[in-house]
């Protein structure tokens, strides 16, 4: 038998996947959502980590409906396919260090791939650094990739550990849609169980029934597509092979598009929303984050898809992601408009050092 | 990876991207003409090695067992 592949899983359906996601991610931030962060994955799962108070950045406080919704769009897209596999059991202690990491990597560039692709879609020429960094990141994983690095392969597991990640992500849109406050500080100030910023990157956000249904879809078609934007430059370095490429390419033409037809693009490198003009930074911390994706296999974005479809330990690199964003701010790593925080630049080389000492030390071909 | 007299066997069940694509391409530059056989246990997996298949003019067959996809590549079409 010789199988063939489904529509979206062929060329055509990779680049309408990444082109759905370019206009998606500029009518949100038209809609509401920050500006170039229509969709951003490390910033949405930072603004969780502080709608749960485990970081207290009173700017960066929402509870993004849109990641939730990626990990059950593409549960329902895995389960339809049949592709639903819930599996575990490769290195996820090493998956959580390295999702920490990177979410650090990517909060002192101030943005994930999918917004480094966005910010450049919106003018702002520093993402031009970041992406940059981003691709020495996905070359240092090759180099770790083609000396064998691996950790190892992950077992079938019981059926109600592929449903923790989804249940996780069905209590997170249930806390999203009832919002429960219990009390107000003496400020005023709502004190949790779910905080929300008053101003800031944390208080602008769509409506939050457009922002679900935007991330169930794009769920959907990322499972079936198999979207990925660090796949997209490792499997061109790696393999020769553009398919992914093609995907990102399209999320960065319909995205520029996009923002050229909603007035929402400005060419430059200074005052450019939620964003620094410190090159070493932005090319390091993404350099960072690379490489940390790099080394789990994928990107946040796949992360997240990989978690709806069974995956327990891209589930474990999820939670390490929100982990790191609770570190990043509680130990003032993150970088703000300004540039980078007093502590960001080394918390980032650390992170190099601890993510390469991973990339050296997980060998198990040969 | 083992190898009988006519296939290469390699065995990239529960590996994550981009592993099983390099362990396929490993044992074809080592195949020495003979059929390589790739069994993995994700459609990614397999898609992944069939569009390798394709790119490079190579016959590939999956045939499904149980849950799991065995891959084999022929030698290149000439």
């Amino acid at each position: 038998m010789n199988k063939k592949l489904g529509f979206l899983a062929s060329r055509p359906g990779i680049v309408v996947t990444g082109a759905a996601i370019g206009i998606i991610a500029s009518v949100l931030s038209f809609l509401g959502n920050p500006a170039n962060m229509g969709i951003c994955v490390a910033c949405f799962e930072r603004d969780i980590a502080g709608a749960l108070g485990l970081h207290r950045a009173a700017a960066v406080q929402y509870l993004r409906p849109e990641i939730p919704a990626f990990i059950l769009g593409s549960l329902l897209a895995a389960l339809l396919a049949g592709e639903w596999r819930p599996r575990t059991g490769s290195a996820p202690l090493a998956r959580f260090v390295l999702g920490a990491f990177s979410m650090i990597g990517a909060l002192v560039f101030l943005g994930c791939p999918w917004r480094a692709w966005l910010r450049l879609a919106g003018g702002d020429l520093n993402a031009l650094l970041g992406l940059a960094g981003l691709f020495a990141g996905v070359l240092g994983g090759v180099f770790f990739l083609r000396r064998g690095y691996s950790l190892g392969r992950s077992y079938a597991a019981p059926k109600a550990l592929g449903l923790v990640m989804p249940a996780i992500a069905l209590g997170l849109l249930a806390l999203a849609i009832a919002a429960p406050q219990f009390g107000l500080g003496a400020d005023g100030a709502a004190i949790g169980p779910v905080y929300r910023s008053a101003k800031g990157p944390g208080s602008q956000a769509a409506p939050i029934v457009i922002s679900i249904a935007a991330g169930l879809l794009i769920g959907y078609l990322a499972q079936r597509s198999r979207f990925c934007t660090v796949g997209a430059v490792r499997d061109v370095v790696l393999f020769k092979d553009g398919h992914l490429l093609y995907g990102l390419l399209a999320l960065f033409g319909a995205a520029l598009a996009a923002n050229l037809a909603l007035g929402r693009f400005k060419l430059g490198f200074e005052g450019q929303p939620v964003a620094h003009d410190d090159g070493l930074w932005n090319f390091l911390g993404m350099a960072l984050s690379g490489l940390a994706f790099t080394l789990a296999g994928g990107c946040p974005g796949r992360q997240l898809f990989l978690s709806g479809e069974g995956d327990a330990d891209a589930g474990v690199f999820v939670i390490g992601m929100i982990a790191g964003a609770a570190f990043a701010h509680n130990f003032n790593l993150a970088s703000s408009g300004t540039g980078p925080s007093p502590y960001g630049p080394a918390a980032a080389v650390i992170g190099l050092v601890v993510v390469a000492l991973i990339g050296f030390g997980f060998k198990e071909r040969t | 990876m083992e190898a009988n007299d006519d296939i290469v066997n390699v065995d990239a069940r529960g590996r994550a991207c981009p592993e099983p694509l390099m362990l396929a391409k490993s044992a074809l530059a080592r195949s020495g003409g003979k059929a390589v056989e790739v069994t993995v246990d994700a459609a990614l997996a397999r898609d992944n090695i069939l569009r390798m298949a394709a790119r490079s003019g190579r016959e590939a067959e999956v045939r499904v067992e149980g849950e799991l996809f065995v891959v084999r590549l022929g030698a290149a079409k000439a």
